[in-house]
């Protein structure tokens, strides 16, 4: 058992000892147990999953972020994190609509698009629609 | 002396004003909760970020060195200010702006570009012809975080551009409801985080996939965390001063009707003596 904290910059987001946790690090998936080693990685968009101590497993998107284990503390930043039942379709899909299409007038040749932010954001948006269907 | 009707009507108008500040004082009072909370909630994230950082610089042995830690040889400096898009908030703008001025005689030396939030402090330095890059107004008093977002990406374009050398914000400091402090804490290059030297337990961290790449994603988050941080303890101070300014001339209008009720009595006795005089004078006169 252990300490998970998820922080957002607008709230806690989550706060109590867990057992286990799956988060999506830079070079791919990993897990950690009670009593990991010191680490510090930062997080893919992907999906967040824990288990806490009723053995209640719950699934959750995540966009940019971090995580710090040290001490049997698990702390997570994150731009935002929502929960999988919590996730918002028709939102993400409009926004996955908006993010391609300035992506093709970007294509077409108008160049005052932030090409880098709208790969993000149909990225996130992409992920979050995935995470929906795969727990709902 | 003032006569009967002048004062009356006087008294009625301190009323309705009255009136308008308590409201407003109590308006105030909701928003400022709000914006505590704001404030509260955004603290847990940026406490966490500068244990991170600390953490992280203490465990990587090797010197680090990224664009946004860079010192440069000074000539270029953004200032940010940030005061409130609305006024009757007492001397909330006043101070911010003062200390702003002062700021900018220190550093006449440098070239200065500004970047105003807010209303009010936009106005202050177009009319004394500073030149501003950008102006971020219409909060509505409430914190809007794609607002800050946009802030963000400006600032750490101009800075990573060399558009500017050095960032600094001024803004209020929300201490308690009764006491803010303005502070101008330099926003970039970000100072390089204190190695903690005390920290020895558990420091062999392992790094996914290295200590660069995880300063690459969290300085900007830390940037963005440190703007939050300011626009919502801003905002909080606002509404804040706005209360007690509002309070304050609530009591003010109280006083004031007080006297000019003392004073309409007067005048009203004083007017029915004049008045008995003239007729005891009247039946006098009739006697004789």
């Amino acid at each position: 058992m252990f300490r998970l904290s998820i922080v957002t910059p607008e709230k806690i987001f989550y706060d109590d000892d867990i057992v286990s946790l799956v988060v999506p690090g830079t070079e791919g998936y990993l897990g950690v147990l009670s009593n990991h080693a010191p680490l510090i990685t930062a997080l893919k968009i992907g999906r967040i999953e824990f288990r806490d101590t009723n053995e209640e497993v719950s699934v959750l998107s995540v966009t940019n972020g971090f995580l710090e284990v040290s001490g049997n503390i698990a702390s997570l930043l994150c731009d935002a994190a929502e929960y999988a039942k919590d996730i918002d379709v028709a939102r993400a899909e409009t926004a996955l609509k908006k993010a391609e299409s300035h992506i093709t007038d970007y294509n077409n040749g108008q160049k005052d698009i932030d090409i880098a932010e709208e790969k993000l954001a149909v990225e996130r948006a992409k992920n979050r629609i995935k995470i929906y269907k795969e727990n709902n | 002396m003032a006569t009967l009707r002048e004062v009356k009507n006087r008294i009625k108008s301190v009323h309705s004003t009255k009136r308008i500040t308590k409201a407003m004082e109590m308006v105030a009072a909701a928003k400022l909760r709000r914006a505590q909370q704001r404030v509260e909630e955004a603290r847990p994230y940026s406490e966490k970020l500068d244990l991170m950082l600390s953490h992280l610089a203490t465990a990587s042995t090797e010197d680090i060195s990224h664009p946004y830690f860079e010192e440069r040889n000074t000539k270029k400096k953004t200032l940010v200010v940030v005061t409130s898009d609305r006024g009757l908030c007492g001397s909330y703008n006043a101070n911010v702006l003062r200390k702003a001025s002062e700021w900018l005689e220190t550093n006449a030396e440098y070239e200065v570009e500004i970047v105003t939030v807010g209303k009010k402090c936009n106005d202050f330095f177009k009319s004394r012809k500073w030149s501003i890059v950008d102006n971020f107004s219409d909060w509505s008093g409430v914190i809007n975080y794609d607002k800050v977002h946009d802030m963000v990406k400006l600032l750490t374009e101009r800075f990573l551009n060399k558009d500017t050398d050095e960032i600094q914000i001024i803004y209020t400091q929300f201490i308690s409801t009764v006491k803010y402090k303005i502070v101008s804490p330099r926003y970039l290059p970000i100072a390089k985080p204190e190695v903690d030297e005390e920290a020895g337990f558990n420091m062999d961290y392992i790094f996914e996939p290295n200590p660069e790449s995880i300063y690459d994603s969290i300085l900007p988050n830390y940037a963005t965390s440190k703007m939050i941080m300011a626009v919502a303890e801003a905002i909080a101070s606002e509404h804040g001063s706005r209360m007690m300014a509002m309070g304050n001339a609530t009591t003010n209008a109280e006083e004031m009707v007080d006297t000019l009720t003392l004073e309409y009595n007067k005048a009203r006795q004083a007017q029915i003596t004049k008045e008995l005089l003239e007729v005891v004078a009247g039946a006098e006169a009739l006697k004789t």
